[in-house]
């Protein structure tokens, strides 16, 4: 009997949602936070908050160790050269923005090429928009195939030895396709490009090595991975890092101030300005352990048979229309549908009246949804603290939506 | 939540009546109303005569909730003076937004006042309200040549 996960979940086990028990599958959005978080913050808080770095007391020192152990954990998690290699962030955004305005800045220049994928969370696509526009950069896009998926005609049609960044996503956040990172890395190092890779929506689902990746750059967000809101990371190569600008200057990255200089600190404590966000660092670690307990074999086996439940419910329904790879090898548990004749919206306040969370919209990728043709899709997301039951509750409610439009009768 | 108070059977025939849903070829005013967030895009296109909204009609695509609304909408103008019509805009959005709630109150909104349980769904709203403002911005705007 496979153990129910969601038992660790207070909010699973606690909640309602309209009077019926929460059927939460937004997890792409964020997850639910396991008590173990939940309770290493709160411990923190109640044995260890001081600012770290600053004091020359214990509780100080303790709030150093507890931020710093978080560091190692980030970087021995994702295979790191080295804690240097990682930086704290408030998520993916605000990592990926940093890359594109503190290193792409200065080494794109005019004529030069930024490429990025058609399903780009904007994220990932606005601030090379602004660096393409800022240095007289084309900004160009892979194409997706009916699929999802980047084929390596693609891939050689588009990367050429103008190219200085490719910015992709490790998995896409609508269609949950897995990316071919091996092989976007291996044509960017024939031509130079430096790889900058979004790892929001991989990183709860599978073992990311990012040396082994060999890529430039890493972004995801705790909030994604069961740790809490307002702390992420971003991974850079030392030999980049080494070169960068700070983006907030101030407290806790200088060595040496005087009237008219400033001299800085080093990766990663140059680019951490100001007081940080040591309960989120706290939570992360906590959500790491958490993970590593359950280990990714397990959370694959799990959301896998999810998935493939999900998605043969979804198809036993003549109004489901489904977009991408249907089957979960190369995808993870995301499903990106519609129901024909129902717009979106419809379609998950109904759901939400069955206690069911999904989302509904653009998911933050305008482009991609022009290219599927699509104004809005259905996202269902999975996490391995879902269970059948919950698929079970989410397949009857969406076979009830057309009744509810009178598109079809009682 | 209950969704009977929500998807009634008004609120689905209007969403997928064509009734109003054509494009007005000798319309004055044609205005874009857009929920960014949700993706409901109407055109809405009135045929205003000496102050008064002789004819007017809609095109696009949305929620049932938006599509519902401008076709309420239009049923409710139809005849009225641009004067009325604001009247009953801003009515409504005082309905949506709950600063109006007493049924005789809301009596000049007729079939329109059916979206009043919308006021409990926070994050449909807009879906109610944005054909209404496209009206109110509508009819702010010169007309066509
Ligand atoms: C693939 C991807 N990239 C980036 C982001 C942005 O993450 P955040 O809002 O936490 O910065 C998201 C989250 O929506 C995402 O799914
Ligand atoms: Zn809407």
């Amino acid at each position: 009997m496979q153990r129910n996960y969601a038992e660790d979940f207070p909010i699973l086990k606690n909640s309602t949602s309209n009077g019926k028990r929460l059927v939460y599958l937004d997890n792409a959005a964020t997850t639910q936070k396991p008590a173990s978080v939940i309770n290493a913050i709160r411990d923190y808080y109640e044995s260890s908050n001081a600012n770290p770095h600053r004091g020359a007391y214990p509780l100080s020192e303790r709030a150093t160790e507890l931020y710093e152990g978080a560091r190692q954990r980030v970087a021995d998690f994702l295979n790191a050269a080295g804690p240097d290699e990682i930086l704290f962030t408030k998520g993916t955004t605000e990592a990926l923005n940093f890359v594109a305005s503190s290193f792409a800045m200065d080494i794109v220049n005019e004529g030069d090429e930024i490429l990025i994928s058609i399903a780009e969370h904007h994220s990932n696509l606005i601030p090379w928009q602004m660096v393409a526009k800022a240095k007289g950069a084309s900004l160009k896009y892979l194409y997706t195939d009916a699929k999802g998926e980047l084929t390596e005609e693609e891939l050689d049609a588009k990367i050429s030895p103008r190219t200085k960044i490719i910015a992709v996503a490790h998995v896409s956040n609508v269609l949950g396709i897995v990316n071919p990172i091996e092989k976007i890395v291996g044509r960017a190092r024939q031509v130079g490009a430096a790889v900058v890779l979004d790892i929001a929506q991989s990183l709860p689902h599978m073992k990311v090595d990012l040396q082994a990746l060999d890529v430039d750059f890493a972004a995801f967000s705790g909030h994604k991975l069961y740790a809490p809101m307002g702390i992420g990371v971003l991974y850079g190569k030392r030999q980049h890092l080494s070169k960068m600008r700070p983006m907030l200057y101030g407290g806790g990255m200088v060595e040496d101030v005087s009237q008219q200089e400033a001299v800085f600190l080093e990766a990663p404590y140059t680019f951490e300005g100001g007081t940080q966000n040591v309960e989120g660092a706290v939570g992360l670690h906590a959500a790491i352990d958490y993970l590593m307990g359950i280990g990714y074999d397990e959370i694959k086996g799990i959301e896998d048979e999810l998935s493939l439940y999900v998605v043969e419910g979804l198809l036993n329904n003549p109004h489901v229309i489904l977009y991408g790879n249907s089957h979960p090898h190369n995808r993870t548990g995301i499903l990106s549908f519609n129901i024909e004749g129902v717009h979106p919206h419809d379609v998950s306040t109904i759901l939400a009246a069955d206690g069911v969370a999904i989302r509904s919209g653009h998911h933050c990728a305008h482009p991609l949804m022009r290219h599927l043709g699509v104004n809005a899709t259905c996202r269902a997301s999975l996490s391995f603290y879902n269970t059948k039951e919950d698929i079970d509750i989410f397949i009857e409610s969406i076979s009830k939506v057309r009744r509810w439009l009178r598109l079809e009768s009682k | 939540m209950n969704l009977n108070e929500i998807y009634t059977e008004i609120i689905a025939e209007h969403s997928t009546s064509s009734r109003n849903r054509h494009p007005l070829e000798e319309a004055s005013i044609k205005l874009e109303g857009k929920n960014p967030s949700c993706g409901d895009e109407i055109v809405l296109e009135l045929l205003i005569k000496e102050e008064r909204i002789e004819d007017a009609a809609f095109t696009g695509s949305g929620c049932a909730i938006s599509q519902a609304s401008t076709s309420m909408m239009i049923d409710l103008i139809k005849g009225k003076t641009v004067m009325e019509a604001r009247q009953l805009a801003e009515l409504f959005s005082a309905m949506i937004h709950k600063r109006v709630s007493d049924e005789s109150q809301l009596a000049p909104l007729e079939e329109a006042a059916a979206l009043q349980n919308i006021s409990n769904l926070p994050a449909r709203v807009k879906c109610a309200v944005m054909p209404w403002r496209t009206l109110e911005a509508a009819t702010e705007k010169q007309p066509l040549e």
